[in-house]
């Protein structure tokens, strides 16, 4: 008997044996579900995160490929990629830079870390990111031995969302090739549009910048005229999507001004690649 | 397989559909099922979601407090669908995309929650898992279903692959745009369920005043 209570005194099990209701118990078994569910998660998680970061790569890379045209259904993507030379490029004086290594260059790492980044003042910081890197990659397409198109990494507010996409310009430094977004978390079929395939090809051959040299290029509302005064300038704004459709317009004024690639493509305009 | 399991994963196919005839997890079914492809990617998380959950509940059932229970079969079920959603985006990353949050719905899958409270936590963990597979199995036979019709009429297309040449691309198909928006699930669902009841009239839900005069015969 003195045998059979000590046992069970020393058996980590002994609490099975408890009242379903007594407080201890319910304690003791909340603990447990969470303990395991949480161990359960979180060995999952960090043993496919490898492979969630490989096809999350794969489909920026992807995202590049379609917004320069370049893209089609069943490519292999690395070896379409391989005609897109990556460079950096300081936004300050608009020239290349060799301080790091341009393929390992993380840009939202390098937004965070204040050696890397500049706070954006409030009355300048159209696309409500409040912080941006002083380098940025440019993505260039080679065709032949020239450069043929220039991609630009931007980012802005939009309803709920930062949203994350390329421009592609071509190398002229002026005309639009394409505009695609590859990750938003806007409200899917209003905002949620700026993934439609139609109006993205509205983008196709739009002007950036006008006569003087200010960012011309901006989301109306309604539809573009044809014809009308500043037509090369204009998209149409996504219906029932104002403050998602303003968010392009803030974030492509944000990132072709002063404090964005300006700079950079003032000299390619100037100069040539 | 003895006749009790067989029972357990063929019943809720068409004669106790979660869908059909309980009349849960239509939100889901209404979103994923534009085309195939998504339909049976969802298909394939719901059910293996409720069967691991009906698994793992039944296993602990005769320890969970029952002031916590609901919490505790929570707890479960989100993490599951968590650990689904990550597998998904590490092996299907563009499926995973286009679901996007209807995966991470899953834990509000009226499906899932009503097997864990109605049978599992009354059953052994062998049944619990199959009745697990059956109710998964009952809700994929409708994303399918719904699936073909909003995907063959909505794109002329099954899995993707061209059935019906559109007019888009030089084909004499109209593709009738309705179909790829939700409502049209809802007059699917609605239509099939009408025919499975015409089919099965032991589906027909009984008028609440004439229930004295049923016997036996209502639906459970």
């Amino acid at each position: 008997m003195s045998n059979d209570t000590k046992k069970q005194a020393t058996n980590p099990l002994n609490f099975l044996a408890l009242s379903n209701d007594s407080t201890a118990k319910t304690f003791i078994m909340a603990t447990l579900v969470c303990l395991v569910c949480a161990v359960f998660v979180s060995v999952s998680a960090v043993a496919l995160k490898p492979l969630q970061q490989l096809n999350k790569e794969l489909d920026k890379k992807k995202n590049i490929l379609q917004v320069a045209g370049l893209y089609h259904e069943g490519d292999d993507i690395e070896a379409a990629f391989a005609k897109i030379d990556i460079k950096l490029v300081d936004l300050e004086t608009g020239d290349y830079t060799t301080e790091f290594d341009a393929a390992s260059y993380d840009v939202r790492k390098a937004a965070k870390d204040p050696d890397l980044n500049v706070k954006i003042p409030k009355s300048e910081d159209l696309a409500s990111i409040r912080m941006r890197p002083t380098i940025m990659p440019v993505y260039q397409v080679q065709e032949e031995g020239k450069v043929t198109q220039l991609i630009l990494p931007i980012n802005g507010y939009g309803l709920w969302s930062t949203l994350y996409g390329f421009l592609a310009v071509e190398n002229d430094g002026q005309t639009i090739v394409g505009l695609s977004y590859y990750e938003h978390a806007e409200t899917p079929g209003l905002g949620g549009e700026v993934d439609n395939p139609k109006w993205k090809k509205m983008w196709s051959g739009k002007k950036i910048y006008d006569a003087e040299g200010d960012v011309a290029i901006k989301v109306i509302k309604g539809t573009v005229v044809s014809g009308a005064s500043g037509e090369q300038y204009q998209v149409d704004g996504l219906a029932g999507a104002t403050l998602t459709s303003r968010g392009v317009s803030n974030m492509l004024k944000y990132w072709m001004g002063a404090q964005g690639y300006q700079a950079y493509l003032t000299k390619i305009q100037a100069n040539g690649v | 397989m003895s006749n009790e399991s067989k029972k357990i994963i063929l019943d809720p196919l068409i004669d106790n559909n979660p869908i059909g005839l309980q009349v849960l997890g239509i939100c889901s079914a209404l979103a994923v099922t534009t085309n195939l492809g998504t339909a049976l990617v969802m298909s394939l998380a719901l059910t293996s979601v409720t069967a691991f959950s009906n698994l793992s509940i039944s296993m602990i059932r005769n320890h969970v407090p029952s002031a916590i229970r609901i919490i505790v079969q929570m707890t479960i079920i989100a993490s599951l669908v968590i650990v689904v959603d990550q597998v998904l985006k590490a092996y299907v990353y563009d499926l995973s995309k286009q679901l996007s949050v209807f995966v991470g719905l899953i834990i509000t899958n009226c499906i899932v929650m009503g097997r864990a409270e109605a049978f599992a936590m009354k059953n052994p963990p062998g049944l619990s898992f199959l009745d697990g597979i059956g109710n998964g199995l009952g809700y994929s036979i409708v994303l399918m279903f719904v699936g073909t019709f909003r995907e063959l009429l909505g794109s002329g297309k099954l899995f993707g692959v061209e059935i019906l040449t559109t007019v888009n691309d030089g084909g004499w198909y109209v593709p009738n745009g309705l179909m790829l928006l939700p409502p049209s699930a809802f007059f699917i669902i609605g239509l099939m369920i009408w025919a499975v009841r015409t089919w099965r009239p032991a589906q027909v839900e009984v008028a609440d005043f004439k229930i004295k005069s049923v016997n036996g015969t209502e639906a459970i």
